[in-house]
């Protein structure tokens, strides 16, 4: 029962409020044009079954990997950010591009590009309410893990302070992931090659940040050559830093900031990548 | 409310369309004719604000489209050659989520969706899964997609393509219907369409138009345009084709079936003459003292002009 309320008082409130702010901000903040997108995406994700797919793929991957491997209910501690969201951007890598391969590559087989760009809307519109609509489903799937964060609650007495900031790192890797994903998508008709190409880039911007990744790669016989310029980009654009940071709880500006720059200039990317297929 | 002013396009090093040029006023319909690959379709994409131009002008109500995009889109509704349409969602929710897209207020998206539903007879699968849908049904549902906020404009590309005969012959009504009050262009293969429904029809070839007129006007380009198709008696046929082919009017004489005392046979003009070869005829009929049983002057024909016209280029 104690675990259940501290479940309300510390996450379904917090969500709740996140879902009211999002909703406001969609239906008085942003143009009908993008509201308009953003429920056809909705709607489409969930009326094939590869929401629901997904859904299943990652709930179950996570919960059973985060419970046998990781060793979250021998731990006792219950401390829930080293086993359990540590793993959660490896699956990201390809779950985020599972969402949002479709996105514009989908638009492009089908045809209906062409109905979209010749209806009076700018192009930040349509990218924006697609990006949106795969991010409600990401949210959704991260929400839907709660029954992990209820058995650490009724196991023991954990930090639900810090859960909540994993969490929030754990949505914003997945955001750009996701971000990273729309440009690719843009740029083939082919959901396949959106889907594999975006996950070889996610995987480097992850793994890139991993110290002994890094260290491997230098200390290949010619590798500091060929892999200097590629680290140093990802020590600048690389997510897990950021990630790590904002887990363990520190909510700092520099880290939120890089991660809203990260997506902005994703979507800035989106809008290019269109223009330059239509030219 | 569209001009269109040297309008080039191209791909690489291909060029798609090379130097169009046309305006169409309100309560005009314009027919795009045209081998395939002509560049009927580039134009309309970019005339639509879909593909941007390599050079030229295109002006969407005195605005010109580049600098005015969004409210140059919001008057023209599209009809794309592949009819293209998103295939998870019900005839019905595509079309309202398309009125909602083109700005029709809230509370008019209804009826704007049952009008365009009624005008385009998709009444039998209004709550049928796009996918599901015969080819006749697409094309028509993405037909209802270009009405359904009234534009001013209507740019349709091959609107007739996948229907049957009765379809065609309702469409072809609606456009013309429509053309009182919109400035409509619509490309299309089948000529009799732009005789049923065009005020005025141009022919694309290679990128280029090389015909601009009424369709009347360009039936009197075609080469056979003024013939004369006699059938008489009196003569043998031999004798009376020797006479016809004498006339200073006619270029050729097509026997169509010659028999000892008569002929049923097509005289095409010379050039310049078609306009006094039926006189002439007649008059060589009056001289002869043969009887005409039958003697009428033709029309041209659009799919001749058409063939003779885009076939001496591609000899060229």
């Amino acid at each position: 029962m104690d675990a259940i309320i501290k479940l309300l008082l510390h996450f379904a409130i917090p969500t709740l409020i996140v879902s009211v702010i999002f909703i406001a901000i969609l239906n008085f903040l942003l143009p009908r044009e993008v509201r308009t997108i953003f429920k056809r995406e909705l709607k489409s994700y969930f009326t094939s079954p590869v929401a629901y797919v997904l859904f299943v793929v990652f709930l179950g991957i996570s919960s059973t990997l985060s419970f046998f491997f990781t060793g979250v209910l021998e731990g006792g501690e219950a401390d829930l950010f080293l086993p359990y969201f540590q793993y959660l951007p490896w699956y990201l890598v390809l779950i985020a591009p599972a969402v949002g391969m479709r996105l514009w590559s989908e638009e492009q087989r089908l045809g209906t590009m062409e109905l979209l760009l010749t209806m009076p809307l700018a192009p930040w519109h349509a990218i924006l309410g697609k990006f949106l609509a795969a991010a409600v489903v990401l949210f959704s799937m991260l929400v839907l893990s709660f029954p992990i964060v209820w058995t650490i609650n009724y196991l023991g007495d954990p930090d639900n302070g810090v859960i909540m900031a994993g969490y929030v790192a754990t949505l914003l890797v997945a955001l750009c992931f996701l971000a990273v994903t729309s440009v690719v998508s843009a740029l083939t008709r082919s959901q396949l090659v959106a889907l594999l190409v975006s996950v070889a880039i996610c995987m480097t911007l992850w793994l890139g940040g991993l110290p002994h990744v890094s260290e491997l790669l230098m200390n290949l016989k010619g590798g500091w050559l060929i892999f200097w310029p590629v680290l140093k980009l990802v020590n600048i654009v690389g997510v897990m830093p950021h990630f790590t940071e904002l887990a363990k709880g520190v909510l700092g500006i520099r880290d939120i900031t890089f991660f809203i720059t990260f997506i902005a200039f994703c979507l800035f990317a989106t809008s290019v990548a269109i223009r330059l297929k239509r030219a | 409310m569209i001009e269109v002013e040297n309008l080039h396009k191209h791909f690489g090093a291909k060029v798609a369309v090379d130097g169009v040029s046309f305006t169409v006023k309100k309560g005009e319909v314009l027919g795009f004719l045209g081998p395939n690959g002509a560049g009927k379709s580039t134009t309309m994409r970019m005339v639509t604000g879909f593909l941007p131009a390599t050079s030229g002008a295109i002006k969407i109500d005195g605005k010109d489209l580049e600098e005015n995009e969004i409210a140059a889109k919001s008057k023209i509704g599209y009809l794309p050659e592949a009819a293209p349409l998103y295939s998870d969602m019900t005839v019905e929710g595509f079309l309202k989520f398309c009125a909602e897209m083109r700005g029709v207020p809230a509370g008019e998206i209804q009826s704007a969706v049952d009008d365009a539903i009624k005008t385009t007879f998709l009444e039998p699968v209004r709550h049928q899964s796009v996918d599901t849908l015969s080819k006749g049904y697409r094309h028509r549902t993405c037909f209802a997609q270009s009405i359904i906020h009234d534009p001013e404009i209507l740019i349709l590309d091959e609107p007739t393509d996948g229907l049957d005969p009765n379809q065609k012959h309702e469409i072809r009504q609606l456009i013309k219907r429509m053309g009182e009050t919109k400035a409509i262009i619509f490309s299309t293969h089948i000529l009799e369409e732009v005789e049923a429904s065009c005020t005025r029809a141009i022919i694309i070839d290679r990128g280029r138009v090389i015909a601009d007129g009424t369709p009347d006007e360009l039936k009197a380009k075609s080469s056979n345009a003024g013939s004369v198709v006699l059938r008489a008696a009196g003569l043998a046929g031999s004798g009376i084709k020797a006479e016809l082919e004498k006339l200073s009017e006619s270029r050729e004489v097509e026997v169509l079936e010659s028999g000892d005392d008569g002929i049923h046979a097509r005289i095409l003009p010379a050039k310049g003459k078609s306009a006094e070869l039926g006189k002439a005829v007649s008059a060589l009929c009056k001289d002869k003292s043969l009887t005409v049983e039958e003697i009428h002057v033709e029309e041209g024909r659009l799919d001749e002009l058409f063939r003779e016209i885009t076939k001496s280029d591609n000899e060229a």
